[in-house]
């Protein structure tokens, strides 16, 4: 067999385009960093928003009374009824009344070190533990104690769980925000790096619509070209991501580095659909950008 | 090569491969570059179109292989009235045209052998359909041990060469060259208009623009010539030197 023969046997097509130059190399870089921020912003979004439950959790399962002794009885022996009276109803795990040291503690922001007036009524608190499953309602726990004649105040943290619950949605909402940003400028430097490989291949699109290539066989090809690079730098940038979750999962142990992001390990699954959703991205905006500048071309 | 059957089967059903009626072309709000041009190419035919530079040449040729369109006239190309036909039917209609630059025109990222076999990917051809066609072709245009070079490394003449091959590749029904012989010595464009005599016995309508007088006088075809964008004469063939 000639040296010809043997070429034309094991002959494969090449590439239509030709390889990815410089331009490449640095649109790879550029989507990778976009990616990597995306995918930082969503391992914080989930890290925020379990935070905002877990402190949601904890403030729905517990409940404050505020205890005012009446003429006959003094603050301890009033909390300590009131705690009874409370241990006892339907949805409560666990009633304790606070001694008068906590109830110091709790005012001395405000008042100071009070421990040596002994005349000044401060109120003792009861801290209440909710069944988790079928928590009692604030209503419940005040008629209880309205049924044992105890004169308390039921605070059962709606204000702050709502306050937490409104911020968790803003963050999710920023995050989301975010995320949509980040997609639409990778998506438009993808654009703006197909406008510029179209017109720095003008040649080739001309060659192949003279050899009978149609619009979208052309668009096709940068579109495939683009997907696979954002796929790559989608890649790189999950990658980089999921470290740096994995550092701050490793670094705080099993609330993360710090409770106002806890990360857990599964959280860093939420970066593996980075490559596809990048891929797609690029996808749409390579063969859009594509498809309109072949046709002004032609 | 076994004689184009596309071709022969349009000689026998049209009496032209190509007719222009009152074409007139310009570019943007410019002049007219062509004005109310009139001829028609029988199936099979030879043509040189001949003119000074800026005659229209370029821009006759374009309107063919429609790379532009006219602003007044009909073209008609293998009986098709090309001012109505849609645009996904285009690329169909270039598929049955070769077209050979001066300037080339090669991809410089492909092989000679890629080069030639890019219109057959291009129609959905498998490879092993067309590997020992395209190899064939190369041989034809003396090119064989060239096969597997770049065209960065091919001398001017081999790369007019690969230029036709890959135009031809196709078995088109018409080849356009314009100024196919601009880049070569007198040597090579000799042997390249062989090589469209040959695709021309084989039946393909070839029609060639050029200044290059002394090519059209060897060749003794038909010759249109265009001055100021107007078909000024339209000379029969002369006998052969």
């Amino acid at each position: 067999m000639s040296e010809a023969d043997a070429f034309v046997a094991r002959w494969r097509p090449a590439s239509f385009l030709p390889a990815a130059d410089t331009r490449d190399g640095s649109l790879t870089f550029v989507v990778a960093v976009l990616c990597f921020l995306a995918c930082l912003t969503a391992l914080g979004v989930i890290a925020s928003d379990r935070a905002a439950r877990g402190w949601s959790d904890q403030l729905t399962r517990q409940a404050t009374i505020i205890v005012r002794p009446k003429a006959n009885e003094t603050p301890d022996s009033a909390a300590a009824r009131a705690a009874e009276t409370l241990a006892g109803v339907k949805g409560v795990s666990e009633a304790r009344a606070l001694e008068k040291e906590k109830a110091e503690a709790l005012v001395a922001p405000w008042l100071g070190d009070i421990s040596d007036l002994d005349d000044l009524p401060v109120p003792r608190l009861v801290a209440v533990d909710l069944d988790p499953k079928a928590p009692a309602t604030a209503a419940d726990l005040d008629a209880a104690l309205k049924a044992q004649g105890v004169d308390g105040v039921v605070d059962d943290h709606t204000i702050w769980t709502a306050d937490i619950a409104r911020s968790a949605g803003l963050v999710r909402w920023f995050g989301g925000a975010v995320f949509g940003l980040i997609a639409a400028a990778a998506g438009a430097v993808v654009a703006f790096a197909t406008r510029a490989g179209l017109q720095a291949r003008r040649d080739v699109v001309e060659v192949l619509h003279l050899s009978g290539a149609d619009d979208h066989f052309i668009a096709r090809l940068f579109q495939v070209r683009f997907a696979r690079m954002a796929a790559v730098a989608g890649l790189f940038g999950a990658a980089g991501a999921a470290i740096i979750g994995a550092g701050l999962r490793l670094a705080g142990g099993e609330g993360g580095l710090t409770p106002v992001l806890p990360i857990i390990w599964t959280d860093l699954l939420a970066v593996a659909p980075c490559p596809l959703f990048a891929a797609l991205v690029a996808a749409v905006a390579a063969r859009l950008t594509a498809e309109g500048l072949i046709r002004d071309m032609a | 090569m076994s004689r184009n059957p596309l071709a022969a089967e349009a000689a026998s059903q049209a009496d032209h491969v190509l007719r222009f009626d009152d074409v007139s072309m310009r570019y943007g709000r410019g002049p007219e570059t062509l004005r109310d041009l009139n001829f028609q190419l029988e199936p099979g035919s030879f043509h040189f179109i001949t003119g000074a530079s800026g005659a229209g040449k370029s821009s006759l040729l374009k309107l063919i292989y429609l790379a532009a369109k006219p602003s007044k006239g009909l073209i008609h190309l293998f009986g098709e009235d090309l001012s109505v036909i849609p645009a996904n039917e285009k690329p169909l209609i270039r598929r049955r045209i070769g077209v050979v630059f001066q300037e080339f025109r090669l991809l410089d990222h492909m092989t000679a052998f890629d080069n030639v076999a890019l219109p057959l990917r291009i129609a959905g051809r498998k490879p092993d359909s067309y590997r020992q066609d395209v190899a064939e072709l190369l041989a034809w245009v003396g090119l064989k041990h060239r096969m597997h070079a770049m065209p960065a490394t091919l001398a001017g003449g081999e790369k007019q060469r690969l230029a036709i091959a890959r135009a031809v590749v196709n078995r088109p029904d018409i080849l356009l060259a314009d100024e196919p012989t601009g880049n070569v010595d007198h040597e090579m464009s000799l042997r390249i208009l062989r090589l469209f005599v040959e695709m021309n016995r084989l039946g393909t309508t070839v029609l060639i623009a050029t200044h290059d007088q002394d090519l059209v006088a060897r060749s003794g075809r038909e010759v249109l010539h265009l001055a100021d964008g107007r078909l000024t004469r339209h000379d029969a063939p002369r006998p052969r030197p």
